[in-house]
């Protein structure tokens, strides 16, 4: 933490290397800057609750056929006898709260809420956490070699970023993947799971890079004329040594903090496109299907739309926070 | 060090703006035993532990010390401009008979610009990119003089732009501080710093980051314009060669105290602390025998937050074993060096330290 | 020493940045115009000046960070001009260069251990005992404790640092260093032990330095040749006695006479040069420090002028009026007197733009008026 532009602060930081025996007897196995920002990590309480918090989201999404078996129920199981007979709505109070089902009946199809946020939880983070994945990747690649070869392969990947960002990516989505599907199924064939799934993750991660690519980009650029890389290049370094042991292990920091936003950003994404009908087929388990389908019992059955609504809500939020948390951790200069 | 010296108290009944008769006679500026400390999450930093000297007009005292030595915090508790939240300041600061430590916000700041003014090392990025830099200068006069005219500020920018040396000043008014070279920048600096003619000039390395021939006239500059405006000026720096230049008196700190104070003569042609001695022998210089080893001081600086117990120097002295564990455990008092005026903090006695001096570094380097 | 072939042969070396504003090129600047010098083995040659006289353009250039523009670079015999990086491979081994700021030239991300391996592990080294004895070596060398081995370089003060820099620069066995300002970014009492370190490996490992610095003190007590710099050029070159006790340049003079002096109390240097150094996008025609000379005529805004040896071959200037070999010219014969009014200097039309007219500005009561 810089706490005043006043010398010696930066000292403390410092000193611990001197000479004459340190003060603070920790060996001479020293603490890396990663392991410093795990330590103000640990200090910061509302990474430690956003932490617990994903975790938990994470472990559920992990364990879904496993609670499905404790719980007893499946995700595609219907309960239609459950619901009224002449418009479809659950039976019960809450709309159908019990103790077999914790959170509720679907209104019309009669499955059971609680079941279906589980593996609509594990369809989110899949895709979610895929497609930052592969972008992360993608941008990370075209960024560095934009930053570090500079010339004309700067400026034809700063082209084709400026291309991707330029393009709208809700219309290009709504037209791509009812043709994407078409290219591969006929118009009744059932189009399986994987499909729509793997489909969502591509059409992300191709729209995705272009903000981690141009960060790259700048934080590359920056160091690149650092004198340790210079030292490097008069050592005789290669590409291989300059790009993978000099200038990646410096922008960890903000590749990581990029990726842990990027991952609500999709989350989000995924249920906005479910929501207008993009992408994901009803049967799969998803969020942005729930919120969808329940807007229409909004009025008659507020519970429906309670739980996806809250928990999405929760779940960005949670990852937001943490990533904020991270970036400050990771660059304690550049917080507030 | 840990009991307050009894200090002649300023007491709060000087009216702001009085006593302006006793300028001369009395230091302009009297700092006691002042006392900076800063909170951080590492620990509690003493920038600055039981300071004291004084400056009269038409003076201008040297403060040297490394990095971490509190130098440049004791400029910015003169000046009120440390982070009031996270800082603690005891001490007296008396400002033409008045006090300054526990004045409110709104009063430091006034005084700030107006009776002391401060050059920074940087110009560039003390100077605000997108305005002109006469604009800046007038600014600062208007904002003491809220009765004056935007003509009648342009009109002293120009004649202040004019008296640091800035050729063609009234079209160099309008220019932006990147058209500006360095030294001009700094020129342009200064003539901030004494637009609303401050008693009290604190200038905190004002020529490192300039080139020798430009610092060459920058000094001259602050000689002249001290000879033209009788302020008092504190000069913060850490090379004794700007000191041994400009200076009429010397402190020098070590982390965060005061160890040797005296005039400029006293402590670089006699020097009477250890530190000093290194400082001076550590220096590289034009005469001499270029193919001598210099004599550094060994070690590195402490660190503000874990001082070395007892005479905060000793790890590093080449003599602390003389006198037992009295370096380890006591630190040592500001006390008379022999000549009148010369002050120093070591355990060592009088007749040793001039005997040693003599023996071990009269000979070497510059010190001769 | 004896040897009649250099080290370090430096021809016609050239660098010319061009200077844009947005697609449209807006002409060179010519940072490092027309060098020659020689370094022989185990001889520290100073390269000294204010800044922007190219002096660090120079350094990189050495060590082929910077591509030069013209002339050449001649190591141990062979062009390296525009060697590329595999053929200059076996070279780097014996051409390394040290920093000037101890914080930016360590990769913070790596322990001590792998920055100083890192010029062994990029070439393939093995050396006998392995790399981590080596370093371990290469760390006592310099002064720090081998056991810190595993620390990262934030743990270090600035001197310290230096010095494992120093030691990373050491780890192939170099035959020339080129050190730009190593010293520049340290505490003064830091600075001596960095300055004493570099001349104990300079004589237990009988390197030849390239030492650049702005600060001529520092230089001559590390430097036995110095070459004086200003806007790209060599203006005087000798050893280090001639250099420092008989200047025949006026800027060489000039420099030195600028160097506050711990032993003169006081204001202290006689020569006072007015004006600060012209940019070198547009530098003056003729001799490039005429703007700022007071000796300058009119066939220095005309005819530029060679470096030229003198004395014997010693020392060569680069100056129409060089001080004369007569030791009779004392410096306060011709140069600004700094308590009285400036005299006024030769002044130029061709004035650039951040320092116009170089006369002006050198005392304050003289613009005051």
């Amino acid at each position: 933490m810089s706490l005043s532009p006043i010398e010696g602060v930066a000292l403390a930081e410092i000193e611990s290397g001197g000479d004459g025996d340190a003060p603070r007897s920790r060996g001479v196995v020293g603490r890396s800057p990663g392991q410093l920002a795990l330590a103000r990590l640990r200090r910061d309480r509302t990474a430690r609750v956003s932490a617990a918090l994903l975790v938990f989201f994470v472990v559920v999404a992990l364990v879904a056929p496993l609670l499905s078996i404790v719980y007893g129920v499946g995700p595609g199981e219907d309960f239609k006898d459950k619901l009224d007979r002449c418009c479809g709505m659950p039976l019960g109070y809450l709309g159908g709260i019990s103790g077999e089902h914790w959170f509720g009946l679907e209104p019309g199809t009669g499955r059971d809420i609680f079941i279906r946020m589980v593996y609509g939880l594990r369809t989110s983070l899949l895709i979610a956490f895929s497609a930052a994945v592969l972008s992360t990747a993608l941008g990370v690649t075209l960024g560095v070699v934009a930053g570090y070869l500079g010339g004309w392969v700067d400026a034809v990947i700063t082209w084709i970023t400026d291309l991707v960002l330029a393009m709208p990516f809700l219309i290009i989505a709504l037209a791509l993947a009812p043709t994407l599907v078409l290219r591969f199924y006929g118009e009744r064939d059932a189009v399986p799971e994987a499909f729509g799934v793997g489909m969502l993750i591509v059409i992300f991660a191709v729209f995705g890079w272009t903000s981690t690519a141009r960060l790259v980009r700048g934080q590359v650029i920056a160091l690149r004329e650092r004198e340790f890389v210079e030292a490097a290049r008069a050592s005789g370094a290669g590409l291989g040594h300059m790009l993978f042991r000099q200038l990646l292990p410096n922008i960890w920091a903000p590749i990581l903090v990029a990726f842990s936003l990027a991952v609500p950003q999709f989350i989000t994404s995924e249920a906005a496109l479910a929501f207008i009908g993009v992408g994901l087929t009803d049967e799969t388990p998803s969020f942005g299907r729930m919120i969808y389908r329940s807007l229409d019992y909004l009025q008659t059955d507020p519970a429906y739309v309670f739980f996806p609504g809250v928990t999405i809500f929760a779940l960005v939020l949670a990852f937001n926070l943490f990533g904020d948390a991270l970036r400050d951790a990771l660059d304690p200069k550049s917080s507030r | 060090m840990d009991s307050p010296e009894p200090v002649p108290s300023a007491q709060s009944d000087d009216r702001p703006g009085v006593s302006e008769q006793r300028a001369d006679e009395a230091p302009h500026l009297r700092v006691e035993d002042l006392r900076v400390r800063f909170d951080t999450t590492d620990g509690v930093v003493r920038a600055v532990d039981g300071v004291s000297f004084s400056v009269a007009r038409g003076r201008t005292l040297g403060i040297v010390g490394e990095s971490g030595s509190g130098k440049s915090v004791t400029s910015l508790a003169i000046l009120g401009l440390h982070d009031a939240k996270r800082t603690t300041i005891t001490g007296q600061i008396t400002l033409g008979g008045r006090q300054l430590v526990g004045l409110p916000d709104e009063e430091v700041r006034r005084l700030r610009g107006r009776d002391m003014a401060m050059i920074f090392q940087d110009p560039l990025s003390a100077l605000h990119p997108y305005y002109t830099v006469g604009r800046q200068i007038a600014e600062a006069y208007r904002v003491h003089h809220p009765g004056a005219s935007r003509r009648e500020a342009r009109t002293r920018a120009v004649d202040m732009l004019g008296r640091v040396g800035i050729p063609q000043p009234a079209r160099r008014f309008d220019q932006y501080p990147h058209e500006f070279s360095g030294g001009m920048r700094q020129r342009a600096m200064i003539a901030m710093a004494l637009v609303n003619d401050p008693d009290l000039l604190i200038a905190d390395e004002p020529t490192t980051a300039l080139d020798v021939t430009v610092q060459a006239q920058i000094l001259d500059l602050l000689t002249d314009l001290q000879a033209e405006f009788h302020s008092a000026i504190i000069l913060i720096t850490h090379d004794l060669g700007v000191v041994s230049q400009v200076a009429d008196d010397v402190l020098v700190m070590y982390g965060g105290r005061a160890v040797e104070r005296g005039t400029v003569e006293q402590v670089l042609r006699r020097p009477q602390h250890p530190y000093t001695w290194g400082l001076l022998s550590s220096v590289p210089s034009l005469h001499g025998d270029a193919e001598a080893d210099l004599l550094p001081i060994p070690g590195t600086p402490p660190s503000l937050i874990n001082l070395p117990p007892g005479c905060a120097f000793h790890p590093r002295c080449r003599y602390a074993g003389r006198n037992g564990d009295r370096s380890r455990t006591e630190v040592p008092e500001l006390g008379p060096a022999g000549e009148a005026g010369h002050l120093v903090a070591c355990h060592l006695p009088a007749a040793d330290r001039s005997r040693l001096y003599q023996e071990d570094v009269a000979h070497v380097g510059v010190a001769r | 020493m004896s040897e009649t072939e250099p080290l370090l042969r430096v021809r016609g070396l050239s660098k010319h940045f061009p200077v844009r504003t947005g697609l449209r090129s807006r002409g060179l600047v010519r940072a490092v115009d027309g060098l020659d010098f020689d370094v022989r083995a185990g001889e520290t040659l100073g390269l000294v000046g204010e800044s922007g006289c190219g002096k660090t353009t120079t350094g990189r250039m050495l060590v082929r960070l910077l591509e030069p523009s013209a002339g050449t670079i001649e190591f141990d015999g062979r062009d390296i001009t525009h060697a590329r990086r595999r053929e200059l491979r076996p070279l780097r081994q014996d051409l390394q260069i040290i920093f000037q700021d101890p914080y930016a030239s360590l990769n913070p991300r790596h322990t001590v251990g792998r920055i100083v391996a890192m010029p062994l592990q990029v070439n393939g080294i093995d050396p006998p005992g392995g790399v981590r004895k080596r370093v371990q070596e290469l760390l006592e060398l310099v002064g720090l404790n081998p056991e810190h081995y595993n620390r990262y370089p934030h743990e270090f003060s600035g001197g310290q640092r230096q010095r494992i820099g120093i030691a990373r620069a050491l780890a192939l066995r170099p035959k020339l260093i080129v050190a730009d300002e190593p010293v520049s970014a340290l505490d003064v009492s830091i600075q001596a032990q960095v300055i004493n370190l570099l001349r104990d490996l300079q004589r237990d490992l009988d390197l030849a330095f390239v030492f650049i610095a702005h600060d001529l003190a520092v230089v001559r007590h590390f430097c036995q040749r110095v070459a004086v710099m200003y806007l790209g050029r060599i203006v005087e070159i000798g050893d280090r006695a001639d250099i420092y006790e008989r200047p025949q340049h006026p800027y060489t003079r000039a420099l030195l006479s600028a160097i506050p002096d711990v032993t003169a109390l006081g204001p202290a240097g006689r020569i006072r040069l007015a004006g600060d150094v012209p940019t070198p996008l547009d530098p003056p025609s003729g001799c490039r420090f005429r703007t700022r000379c007071w000796k300058a005529q009119d066939i220095c805004a005309t005819e530029e002028p060679a470096l030229v040896p003198r004395d014997g071959g010693r020392q060569s200037t680069a100056c129409h009026f060089p001080e004369g070999e007569s030791a009779g010219t004392s410096p306060e014969s011709g140069p600004v007197a700094a308590a009285g009014p400036a005299v006024p200097v030769q002044a130029t039309a061709t004035a650039e733009s951040t320092a116009p007219a170089g006369s002006v500005g050198a005392s304050g009561e003289e613009v005051a008026k």
